[in-house]
This record gives C-alpha cells, structure tokens and sequence, in this order.
C-alpha cells in the first residue's frame, strides 16, 4: 500500500509530501520505492480548488519562489513575479512551487539518503529525466487533492516541465506558460552542460560522485561549472554594459592571472557562492535530465493522438531576443507545431539585451502578459 | 524598429473621425461572418476586433501581430495571438484551418501582396480584405493638381514615412482577383464619409468615390466538406479547395 504523508518543516521553512511504497517508476526502468518531495505553497486554494498554478523551477532553483528563503538567507527566486499583488497575484492564486526529484533542497535527490536510510546516495541514486519529475509533481497534486491546475508556469527547465505536463497530463491542467524553452535541449546546450559536468568529474575530490563518505566537497569543479553556465545565461551585450573592460579593485592591469577585471571577479563571486547553496551530483543529475529532454519527434503526435485530452489547453510561450541558450527560434517551433494544428496559443517576443536569465529578471512586458494570460483566463471562467 | 515608433504615434494622432471608420469598418468585416466561425485576423494590433468577433458572434478567434506592444496588449487580453510577421509566419497554418481570414487595412504594407492572397485562401476558406483605395477622388486630384505624393485621412503619411509600399486601386485589386482566379463573393466600399454603398458593375464611379474598400473573397462559393471522424487529422484538414 502507497502512503502519502504531508508534514511542515519550521526550520527549512517548507512542508514535505512523504511518499511511502509508491514505486515511482523512472524512465530508466529504474523504481524509486519511496521518495520525498520539499515544497512551498503561497495564497489560499478556492472552494472549487480551481485557482492552482504549480511554478516549475529551473535548473538551479528550488521551492522557495516568493518569500524568505532560509538556504540563501535571500528573497526567493521569482519574488518579484509572485506573491501578493505581483504578476502572479497570490491573493487570487494558490501558488505551488516544489523542487524538483534529484535536486538537492529537500526533495529526494543524489545528496539524500538512500532507501536503505543508512548511506548518502551519491552517483548511485538512479537517473532522473524531466518526465519523472513531472510525474512525481503530479503525485503532488494528487495528494494536495488538486483535480486540475489554472496553469503550470516556468522558464528554461522550468518550461520544459511546464511542456512535459502539456502532454503527460493535459486533463489535469488548463493552461501552460512556457517561457524561454525549447522542445529539446540543442546541441550546443549540451556541450555546454557536459564541459560543467567534466569540471565537477576532473575535480580530485569528487571521488566518483560518493564525497559525502569521503568528507570533501567538489568545490572547484562546481564553481567552473557554474561560472560556464552563468556565461550562457548572460548575453555579450549585457555584460558589455554591465562590465565592459572595467578593472576590478586597481587602476592598472597586473601581468598576471589575479581577477583583473570585473567580469572575472564576477564570475568568481558566481562560483564560489553557488557552491554553499548547491549540491554537485545533483547538478550532475539535472543537466543529465536537460540534454534528455527532446520531443521533436512526440510533441505534435501527442497532440494529434486522440485519446490525448487536449483540446481545452491554452498556451503562452515567450521568448527574449537575446537568449541564446533557448533561442526565439526554438521556441517557435513549439508555437509552429501549436498553430498548425489549430491549438489555442499565444506567443510573444521580448525585446531585451539580458539574455537567457531575462524571465527572472525586470522585464515590464513579461509581467504584463504574465498576468494578463493568467487572470483574462480565470475570469472568463469565474464570471 | 523606427517605422513601428512612426506607425504607433500616427495610430494614436488619428483623429476620433478615422477611429470611427475603422470601427465602421469593423462592423462591416463582422456582417459578413457566420456565427461560430473559426476566425483569422492578421495585423489584429491590440486585439479589438478579434474581441468582438468572439464576444457578437462566438467566433473562435487568432491574431497575427508584428508591432511587440500591441501584441502584449493583445495576448493580455486573453486573446489568442501570435507575436511574428505574417508573411513569414502564415505558412504554418494548416490548409483550410479557418472558416475566415482577415486582412484589414494592411494588404498595401505588405512586401508581396500576390503571394499573401493566396496565402489568405491557402489558410482560410474566405478572405476579408479591406484597403484604402488609390483611385479615390482626393488622392487623384492632389496628383494631378500638386503634382506630389498625396496625403489624405485615410493615406496621411509622407512618402518618405509611409508604412505602405504598394498602392493600388479598386480596379487594380479587381484584376488581381481575376487573374488569380479569385471569385469576388462580395464588396463594400465606404466614402471617404464613411458612407457604405455596394461595389458592383458601375466600377468607373466605385473607383473614383470609394475611401476605403472591403472584399469577402474565396476560391469558389463552396461549403467546407467535413467529414465525420473520430481522428482529429482528418477533420481538420479535410476541406476540399476548388
């Protein structure tokens, strides 16, 4: 018998959903017998539980959207979009938010223990994709008793969960905001991802993923990673009026390899402060999930299968002009594939130099047509 | 980026007069709907008419809109709206996936205007097309008289500004049909007055008092032939042209 138990936790300031015996089954084939999932709900559910939105983290984020989050000592990752009288206006919506299976802010993961309860389940812990995170998010709403979400909301891996749902489970959503995505991770995305990987895999203290047994931290690796990653989530544009050539902290150059300038003090600050508040196989194990994703090939015939409830779905795509990890083109072709098969869907472009990270970002148009989708959307329903 | 800024202050300078035709332009565009149609507007700018499309006649309703802003104001609305130019974007839409597609006010912006009409009957079953028309009157006698480009209310931009590039008259659209074997199934034309009066045989005086016209085209009379059945391909694609 599967069991599902809710509790609160004061001190990470979230609650968790204890799945007991539920033989989660993984797209490897692999089953995770057991497994917990960290979340964070904002607003009040309506009597008719109708004003759900579940917000899809991205690669890095976590259940703290809004509000304090205790990890960082910070503001949540998207509090300047959610929370009360924000674009996402949790005095009419009740908001969910939950990290992600095999991330590493509470939710079952690679820095957790292993079914055993004894062990750390490091490089063992099976691999994740985005379909089974999806599913395990599910399970969620099935044990919050939500029947269907107003809409699943979220940018780069956050999008792609949100297009994962479109299609796994189109019945129990009305609504998708799928920001900065792509139907597959390009090429390029994962050479990017793989030389992050190989950082954290060269660095000596990694020991095979298993350095929770070996008491060290692959803190070098996972910087360099992260400093790759953030490079990509920036634009040259941005970081030429951000940083420029301007020197960090002197007024000559110093012939040697300190941080002579701006952006690699930056980009140093970036690594070093990531690694106190991420885990490196579980960074392993998310990008893993990012290069997986790909329904090229399965979004349309999904969508035409006719035993695929689908027809009631709205979708909202966005794109900015300057990202070039999840470019305009790529999220065309979602809305492309939308469009000629009739779909309801909305698409808009934004024009901006912040590159990729633009959706977290101060971006007026986003929150308007955030908010605009979301409540034109609601009120036709409840007027 | 320029053209849009000029177009959207010339948009907002209109006088209430203008503003007016186009809604009477609009209420013409929604006579010649069907209830409960599958409704295409290209270059829907913030949406209006596609809104009153949906809310008069159920119609289930999609914009085309280029200018960022109005797109954002469109989509926030609710409404259905793909931010994108039409003429690279049309070409991913099914055959036959609207009952009517709308081509207001925007056929002489375009950079090919032969190929989006076809295009318009590719898309959608009918075309409603409305455009300003260069044989009216006022514009000939300021050729003639000034021997310049003309600027009216319907026309006010300077040619150097202009967001159309391709003039062309009641009688020019007419052949153009013709040519492409385009049945005319109805036309409207407005005086600069904005008073209506059906563009039929006396074509001579239609070209010359006719401000802005408006045609309901397809490729023949035909009723879409629906086909019963439980695949959803089939349904959708299954409108037989000529």
């Amino acid at each position: 018998m599967s069991n599902i138990e809710l509790i609160d936790d004061n001190n990470l300031k979230c609650r968790f959903a204890i799945f007991k015996n539920a033989n989660l089954k993984l797209a490897s084939g692999e089953v995770l017998k057991n497994f917990n999932l960290a979340f964070n709900t904002f607003g009040s559910l309506n009597e008719n539980k109708t004003n759900a939105i579940l917000i899809c983290h991205a690669l890095t984020g976590d259940q703290y959207v809004t509000g304090h989050n205790p990890i960082t000592g910070k503001d949540g990752w998207w509090a300047r979009m959610v929370g009360p009288d924000k674009p996402i206006d949790t005095n009419k919506f009740f908001v969910i938010c939950s990290n992600v299976l095999g991330g590493c802010a509470g939710s079952t993961g690679p820095k957790e223990k292993n079914e055993s309860g004894q062990d750390i389940y490091g490089a063992d812990f099976p691999s994740v994709t985005i379909k089974d995170m999806v599913n395990a998010q599910s399970k969620l709403m099935d044990a919050l008793q939500i029947n269907q979400l107003c809409s699943v909301v979220g940018g780069s891996m956050g999008a792609m969960q949100a297009l994962q749902w479109s299609i796994d489970f189109p019945d129990k959503i009305k609504s998708v905001i799928h920001i900065a995505g792509a139907l597959k991770h390009s090429a390029q995305n994962i050479a990017f991802h793989e030389v992050g990987r190989q950082a954290i895999m060269n660095d000596l203290n990694w020991h095979k993923g298993n350095y929770a047994s070996n008491n060290s931290i692959p803190e070098r690796g996972l910087a360099v990673a992260r400093m790759i990653a953030h490079i990509t989530y920036l634009s040259d544009d941005a970081m030429h009026r951000k940083f420029g050539r301007k020197l960090q902290s002197r007024d000559i150059i110093s012939f040697g390899f300190d941080a002579d300038f701006q952006i690699e003090s930056y980009l140093r600050y970036q690594g070093r402060s990531f690694v106190e508040r991420f885990d490196a196989n579980s960074y392993l194990y998310l990008t893993r999930a990012m290069d997986y994703f790909d329904h090229s090939e399965s979004f349309k015939k999904t969508l035409e299968f006719i035993h695929n409830p689908n027809e009631h779905l709205k979708y909202l795509v966005i794109s900015f002009t300057s990202d070039w990890l999840f470019p305009t083109r790529e999220n065309r072709e979602i809305v492309e594939i939308l469009n000629s098969l009739s779909k309801n869907v909305s698409f808009l472009e934004i024009e901006t130099d912040k590159g990729h990270d633009s959706f977290l970002l101060d971006e007026p148009d986003l929150d308007v047509a955030i908010k605009g989708f979301l409540e034109s959307n609601y009120g036709n329903e409840h007027e | 980026m320029l053209r849009s800024k000029v177009f959207l202050r010339a948009i907002m300078e209109m006088s209430m007069n203008k503003i007016q035709s186009i809604r009477k332009d609009w209420n013409l565009i929604e006579s010649l709907i069907r209830d409960n149609s599958r409704v295409l507007d290209i270059g829907c700018g913030e949406g209006d008419l596609i809104q009153q499309l949906e809310k008069n006649l159920s119609a289930k309703v999609h914009g085309i809109e280029k200018n960022q802003e109005l797109a954002l104001n469109a989509i926030a609305k609710g409404l259905s709206v793909t931010h994108g130019d039409a003429e690279k974007d049309l070409s991913q839409y099914s055959n036959q996936s609207f009952d009517y597609v709308i081509l207001s006010q925007t056929l002489q912006a375009m950079v090919e205007p032969k190929k989006i009409l076809s295009e318009l009957l590719r898309v959608g079953s009918k075309a409603i097309v409305s455009f300003p028309n260069f044989g009216h009157w006022k514009i000939r006698l300021q050729l003639l008289l000034k021997g310049r480009m003309p600027i009216t209310e319907g026309l006010p931009y300077s040619w150097y500004d202009t967001p159309n590039i391709h003039f062309f008259t009641l009688k020019d659209f007419q052949n153009l049909c013709n040519e492409m074997n385009i049945v005319i199934e109805n036309s409207i034309g407005l005086t600069s007055k904005g008073k209506q009066f059906p563009i039929n045989g006396s074509l001579l005086s239609a070209n010359i008092i006719t401000s802005e016209a408006i045609f309901l085209l397809s490729y023949k009379d035909f009723e879409p032939i629906k086909i019963k059945s439980s695949n959803k391909i089939f349904v959708k694609n299954s409108a037989i042209v000529n």
